[in-house]
């Protein structure tokens, strides 16, 4: 084999975006006021919730996507919603991956926020969950970090990705399932320069928001 | 920013829910990684879709485990290679029909330098006891698929069973034909492939055809539909467009088509005696 069609390479390189973007959204969705929330809000369990987040931070994305997978199953519990083999199912793989990540990032950003800036919100007036958005507006430069640290993480990922997508062509197959496949085919050449593309894509990508967070920090004229 | 990341989030939620080239009907067929690696479906599948509209979703995996997605519910079709295996299957009562669509053969490869003196043979058997006995480096699948079962039954018949013993020379690597492959280029090892892997492979360094042509390196391709009594959720009817199109004279024509580097991977083999 060994011949990459241009339009199964746009497939893939699409592919592996948007599902990198989709899962890194839902992902920022989640661990942000998560992780805001495990530095404002004290309550039984907090520690642990954090020394799990912490470590989670390196859950390893095959024993994620099996989790998934057997979810995910026709005979598992969440079987009816028939998304194994489909994007929505490296969705989800993705995701799991990079919340802990983003919300281990944010959480410590917000400890050392809420440590200095606490008092002074709530004497202000703000009541705990108004505090969550004033401090991850403090830590905005941090939160950055912290989305793409898990975008990162998403669209680098193959363990996960190829058991819950299956490596299909022209539905599931991303980048890194494609080098995958390129390698196994032998198409060792052919699987590196896809992988450098991989890395250039992932550079672009993170200089992109670094720009636009670069102008919306200076056009808002926000102390920091 | 805020308002920059939600109109992102929402912009990729929406091109998520739109996958490229999802046709009206679709089916998952669970196969091995040997007519992936070798390229067989990804060329006569879009001939099939173009006559029929009918997209195959291909999943590919060693026999073992293609048995297993199947039993799960996960697949609408197979496509294997394992003959015990598929027995067993059967006798479960997973599938429905079991029809042959093709034939190749293992051969089994090695390096030039040949240090057990097994290049040109065609006694698979003697060859794997010679390997054995100057302990050269083998690498086995090691994956529960069709061509690991298929090596396994030569050792048995070699009266060997260097996996059980954990010799050293005998390397499991528990990976797919390709990643066989890679190892045994990379380690100057034998392996046992399928013919049609070999032929699209493209690294294979020092490896050359060490035995061929042992009737016992037969190797044939099924297709199998599954029991809708057991598997309710299987897509039935477009499963079974499909395996009758690999049947037919065209579908079949389509199969012996298919050629790399002008040999031919695949020979059909529809309605051929067992």
């Amino acid at each position: 084999m060994g011949d990459l069609f241009l339009r199964d390479f746009f497939d893939i390189v699409g592919l592996s975006i948007s599902i990198g973007l989709t899962a890194s959204a839902i992902a920022a969705a989640v661990s942000l006021p998560l992780g805001a929330a495990l530095a404002i809000f004290s309550f039984r369990g907090r520690r642990l919730l954090v020394v799990l987040v912490n470590a989670f931070f390196g859950l390893p994305p095959v024993v994620v996507g099996l989790a998934i997978y057997m979810a995910l199953s026709h005979s598992g519990p969440l079987g009816f919603l028939h998304w194994l083999y489909t994007p929505a199912a490296m969705v989800v793989a993705q995701a799991t991956l990079a919340t802990p990540i983003m919300a281990a990032l944010v959480h410590r950003a917000s400890e050392r926020a809420w440590a200095r800036y606490g008092d002074e919100l709530i004497s202000d007036g703000a009541s705990h969950a108004q505090a969550i958005f004033q401090i991850l507006h403090i830590i905005r430069a941090d939160l950055l970090t912290a989305v793409l640290a898990g975008f990162g993480r998403t669209i680098s990922e193959v363990g996960a990705v190829i058991l819950v997508g299956g490596n299909i062509r022209g539905l599931t197959r991303t980048m890194t399932t494609t080098i995958a496949l390129q390698t196994s085919q032998g198409e060792l050449a052919l699987a590196l320069s896809l992988g450098v593309l991989l890395i250039g894509i992932s550079i672009s990508i993170s200089a992109t928001i670094f720009a636009l967070a670069g102008s919306a920090r200076s056009a808002g004229n926000d102390e920091i | 920013m805020m308002k920059f990341r939600v109109q992102l989030a929402l912009a990729t939620l929406l091109a998520a829910n739109h996958p490229p080239a999802i046709a009206a009907e679709a089916i998952v067929l669970a196969s091995t990684t040997s007519v992936e690696n070798s390229g067989l479906l990804a060329n006569i599948v879009p001939q099939f879709t173009a006559t029929t509209g009918i997209s195959v979703h291909v999943v590919a995996q060693g026999t073992g485990k293609a048995l297993d997605t199947a039993r799960r519910g996960d697949a609408d079709l197979l496509l294997v290679h394992d003959p015990d295996a598929e027995t067993q299957f059967m006798k479960e009562g997973h599938g429905l029909t079991r029809r042959q669509i093709a034939w190749n053969d293992f051969i089994l490869v090695g390096p030039s330098d040949d240090p057990a003196h097994v290049r040109g043979g065609n006694d698979s058997v003697a060859a794997l006891k010679a390997i054995a006995t100057v302990q050269a480096p083998f690498v086995s699948r090691g994956d529960n698929s069709g061509t690991h079962t298929a090596e396994l039954r030569l050792w048995k018949m070699a009266g060997l069973d260097p996996g059980v013993e954990n010799e050293k020379w005998y390397r499991d690597i528990g990976g797919g034909m390709g990643q066989a492959l890679n190892a045994a280029s990379a380690m100057d090892a034998y392996t046992l492939t399928d013919r049609g892997t070999w032929l699209s492979f493209n690294n294979k360094g020092a490896l050359v055809i060490a035995v061929e042509n042992d009737p016992r390196l037969i190797n044939r391709y099924d297709i199998i539909e599954l029991n809708p009594k057991i598997h309710a959720g299987v897509k039935l009817g477009p499963a079974k467009v499909f395996a009758d199109w690999l049947i037919s004279p065209e579908g079949q024509q389509a199969i012996g088509a298919y050629r790399m580097n002008g040999e031919r991977l695949f020979n059909p083999s529809a309605g051929m005696p067992e």
